[in-house]
This record gives C-alpha cells, structure tokens and sequence, in this order.
C-alpha cells in the first residue's frame, strides 16, 4: 500500500469510543479535508494519522509499513503535524521559530547547510522572510498562521496534517493560508486538514471525509461528500448546493426537522 | 545562524573570564587576605589556608554554581516556566533530605552520603514529573515544587532532630541554607566527577527543550521521545544537583536568577541558555561566597542565606510580572 493509511483504527477515551473503526487512505498531492460536528473524532483521527495517539486496535501505516514501528526522528521527518491551538512558550524570533521544525534533522553539530536552505525555502514559500527577526508571540493571526506553515514546511514531510489551521482568521487570510496549502499539496506533499467551515472546506479539498460520532459518513468529491443526506445525517441541518458564480455554493437552510 | 552562535560564543568567553576573575578573588579573600607576593611562598602559614581551604573551597563554589544554574535552565525549558529552579522545586531539599537520612540510619560508608542525596534529588525530579503531569502546567509544577519542599524540609529537620546528635540545630540550619565554609578537597573529588557526567548529560537535553517550546505534542511531533528527556533530566539533575547538595546543602535561587538575566542577552532559546547557565551559575555563587567571607559578624552568614535574600525578591517580582501577562 502507498501513502498514508489507517485500517479499522479504534480508540477509547475513558469510557467514551471516540473513533470507532476508521478506513482511510490518502494519496500525496492532495488536499484531503476532514469535516464533522463538534466530538466527531476529527482531531484524533488526525493526532494517530501523526502517530501521535496509538490507537487502541487497528494500525496506521506509512508506505506499508506500520508507523508505529518507525523510530520517532524517522516519522517526524515525514510526518509534519500542526496541533490545533499551538503552544509557543518562549518568545522566540520566527527564524529561530521555523528552525525548530528541523529538530528531527539535527546532528551533534548543530545546523547544516541542508537545514539553513530548508529554512530558507520554508520562510520564502510562505512569505515569512521579511519577518525572520519579529518575535512570533507578537504576530498578528494571519502572519502566526504562516509561521506555523513555515516551521512545518522546514521539516519538509512529505505529509502535512494540520488540525483546524483557519480557525481564528479572517476571511482574507483564510484565503492566503488555503492557497498556502494548495500550493504545498501541488509540490507533492500530501495534505490532510481538519475544518469547521463546509463552504471553505469545498473550496480549498480535492476530497471531503464526513465524520460523526468516531465513524466515516461520506468520503468523496466536495460536493458529492457534502450532499444533503449527509449532512442531514452528520449535522442535522438542512443544507442545498446552489451555483453562484464562483462555482457551487453551500446553502444552509436550518435544523434539519 | 552563524552571528548567533558567534554573540553566543563572546557571552561564554565573557562568563569564563569573570570566573578566572573571581576564582582568584576567591583564592585571595576572607578574614585573612594573602597579599599576591606571598602567592606560591611554601613558608608562609597562609600558604596552608590556600591549599587546605581557599582552593578547595572555589573549585567547590564553581563545581556546585555551576550545577544549580545549568539545573535551573534544564528545569524551566521542562517546564516552560521561568519560575522554575531545583531549590524552588524541592529536588534540592529532597536530596539534602536523602543525605540527612543516612545520617539519622547512621550509615557511615562514605559515598553512601552522597548516593542517597542524588536517589533523593533524581526521586524528586519523578515525583514532580509524576504530581505535575507531563503536560504539567506552570502552576501545576510549582505547587508540586512547594509541597515537595516543604515535605523534604520537615524530614530533614525530623530526622536530625531524632538522631542522637547534639548539635542538630545547627546541623539543620546548614542542610537547608547550604555553605561553602570549612570544606576540603575531599569534598571536590566527591561531588565533581558526579556533577560533571551529570552536566554533560543535562547539556543533552538542549534540542529536546528547544522543541518543548511547541508544547508536549508539538515536540513529539518533531520526534523528541518525551519519556527520554524525562530520563535524561532526571539523572542529569540527581548527579549534579544531588552531588552538589551532598557537600554543601540546600543553596536555592542560583538557577532561577541566572537564566533569568541570561535570557535578556542570549535571547529565550532554551538550548542556547544552558552553557551560559552552567558558566554564570558558578560566578553567582563564587561572586556571593566571597561577599559572605567579606561581610563582619559574629558568625558567617550562609552562602544559601545570602542566595535566599537575592532571589525570593527576584521571584516575587517574576510572579508579578507573569501574573499580569497572564489576566
């Protein structure tokens, strides 16, 4: 099997089944959005696709082999993952910020000149190079969003999976931060993001996997995994695709009766 | 970045220089100055004080200063809290509590001292870890901290209040407010082996606590094994904190206070703090030994004494500082 894949994955939290037996696979080059109510599993499902969260039964594998076996360095150079409400302790400056997404690349003798390039290409891919000596508490939403991209396009994964990336900014730089990921996508790396937003999440996904309650209910097309069954029966809401004239549009009626 | 590294290399070539400084201060100042001529002169009684009490004594003060400022470092990257600090934490009391224990069970081998001051040290390191959580909090660790401390410290004065021992007041004062005074060189060979590999163990940790900096899952993201560098904390700062604490007691502050002013200069990169630490750790400490041999009274005030009145302000003014930053 190529590419990242998840067989039957099961996990518990507490007493509470959080996903229950996920299938999934996902190609590289593609923007994959993984979109559900509120306790759906997305952000657990994301963290075991990282391998970060073993799951209780079933496995996740990378290029057919099982990610649990891979030591951890080896997974971080080719699993790149964004958590949802990023911590940053220190106030660092966003080049020393963004070399830490080499961490997994470095030696004894500190950086190489691989890692100054990556660094450099990470900071240029998101425009960040003109804030290389700002400290990245201060930043504003927009930039700290690039800055997050940057640190993990540093590491350059050939996965990208970030847990809710948009949230907190505006439409504007919603917009900037998508094509941000299109951009990566098309460079060959494979990109899984959880969403809130349905109508941004058709329009940034090549694919859509509809969650609720641990389970998968609709894998597809945007609007073929967004159809008004499904999110009759993931959401409770009524909803209808219109077309508008910049492409199909989400229409959300009410609670679905 | 190559001028970061070379700021980085002035600052510790700057520390090192302040340390040969004050190392020959250390050698020449107390109650009997030895004036620079007699430096080396065989015959002179006060060639006795250099050799059986200065030198002995700044080896000691470097050795432990050292220590407690790269301890202090390692423990706020952990924590990701500049409150942090092996005397504020308790790991320093715990480890003066694992030497005094053996005092009280009369066991007399002599590394048994030691050995049970860096289990004491290295075990309080396990129980903040375990108390705090992994994902412990800032508050979380310095509850922690302030529980294990207080407990340590009723233990210490507990046990040497029960051993048949006459001058356990005065014991009790010296385990927990720690000096410099009146030790030999037997002292160094003990603590300093021990406090090197455990130095050079704590340095280790510096990519580990850089990537902490992203939080738990953030670093195990970028492939730092958290159970590792919990490990290497551990038996880095039961070594060199246990050892240190072994021959001198508790001296609080010195790691809280010297990362503090280190990051204004070095910036707060957790790994581009700890060699500066280690190196500023120990010109605090001698720098405060030679005020404390200097200042006239009936006694001499305790280096940790000293230390305590440094610090607990600097403290205060940090928890001021931090609580305001996070209403």
């Amino acid at each position: 099997m190529t590419g990242l894949a998840c067989d039957t994955i099961r996990v518990r939290l507490g007493d509470r089944p959080v996903l229950g037996g996920v299938t999934l696979a996902f190609r590289p080059g593609e923007v994959a959005a993984i979109v559900g109510p509120n306790g759906a599993g997305k952000s657990t499902l994301l963290t075991c696709l990282a391998g970060l969260c073993p799951p209780d039964s079933g496995g996740v594998s990378l290029e057919g082999r099982s990610l649990s076996s891979l030591p951890d360095r080896e997974r971080a150079r080719v699993i790149g993952y964004l958590p949802q409400t990023p911590e940053i302790a220190w106030r660092l400056d966003v080049h020393t910020f963004v070399r830490l997404g080499r961490t997994a690349y470095r030696g004894v003798f500190g950086e190489s000149p691989e890692d100054a390039a990556a660094i450099d290409r990470a900071l240029v891919a998101t425009r960040m190079n003109a804030f290389a000596d700002r400290d990245v508490t201060t930043l504003s939403g927009g930039e700290r969003a690039r800055a997050l991209i940057a640190r993990a396009l540093a590491g350059e994964p050939r996965w990208l999976l970030a847990d809710e990336p948009l949230t907190g900014l505006d439409l504007g730089h919603q917009l900037d931060a998508a094509a941000l990921l299109r951009a990566v996508a098309k460079a060959g790396t494979g990109v899984v993001v959880t969403l809130h937003d349905l109508a941004f999440a058709a329009r940034v996904a090549d694919r859509i996997i509809v969650m609720a309650q641990g389970r998968i209910r609709a894998d597809g097309a945007p609007h073929q995994a967004l159809a008004p069954d499904v999110l009759a029966d993931a959401y409770g809401v009524d909803a209808r695709w219109i077309d508008a004239t910049s492409g199909p549009v989400l229409d959300i009626i009410g609670r679905h009766a | 970045m190559t001028t970061a590294r070379q700021s980085d290399l002035k600052l510790n070539l700057a520390l090192l220089a302040l340390l040969f400084i004050l190392s020959g201060l250390s050698i020449i100042a107390g109650r009997v100055w030895i004036p620079l001529d007699h430096l080396g002169d065989a015959d002179d009684a006060r060639w006795l004080i250099i050799t059986q009490l200065r030198i002995p004594r700044t080896l000691l003060g470097l050795a432990v200063g050292a220590a407690l400022g790269l301890s202090g470092a390692v423990l706020q990257g952990y924590t990701r809290n500049p409150l942090a600090d092996p005397g504020v934490l308790g790991v320093s009391s715990m480890a003066a509590l694992g030497a005094v224990l053996t005092i009280y069970l009369n066991l007399t081998t002599p590394w048994i001292l030691p050995a049970c001051a860096m289990a004491g040290a290295a075990l309080g390191i396990v129980l903040l870890i375990l108390v705090a959580g992994p994902a412990g909090e800032a508050v979380g660790f310095l509850l922690a901290g302030v529980i294990l401390t207080t407990l340590a410290t009723s233990g210490v004065e507990l046990a040497l209040s029960l051993a048949p021992n006459p001058w356990a007041a005065s014991e009790i004062t010296s385990w927990i407010m720690g000096s410099l005074a009146d030790r030999s060189i037997a002292e160094v060979r003990l603590a300093g082996p021990f406090i090197i590999v455990g130095g050079a163990i704590l340095l280790a940790t510096g990519p580990a606590l850089d990537a902490l900096t992203l939080g738990e899952i953030g670093a195990r993201a970028l492939g730092v094994s958290l159970r590792r560098t919990q490990i290497m904390i551990a038996l880095g700062v039961g070594l060199s904190c246990g050892a240190a604490v072994a021959v001198t007691g508790v001296i609080g502050f010195v790691g809280l206070i010297v990362p503090h002013l280190l990051r204004r200069v070095v910036g707060a990169s957790p790994s581009r703090l700890l060699i500066p630490s280690a190196l500023a750790g120990a010109d605090l400490l001698l720098a405060a030994d030679i005020l404390v041999r200097l200042m006239r009274g009936a006694n001499e005030l305790h280096v940790g004494v000293a230390m305590t009145v440094l610090g607990a302000p600097l403290f205060l003014a940090l928890l001021i500082s931090m609580r305001r930053r996070l209403a």
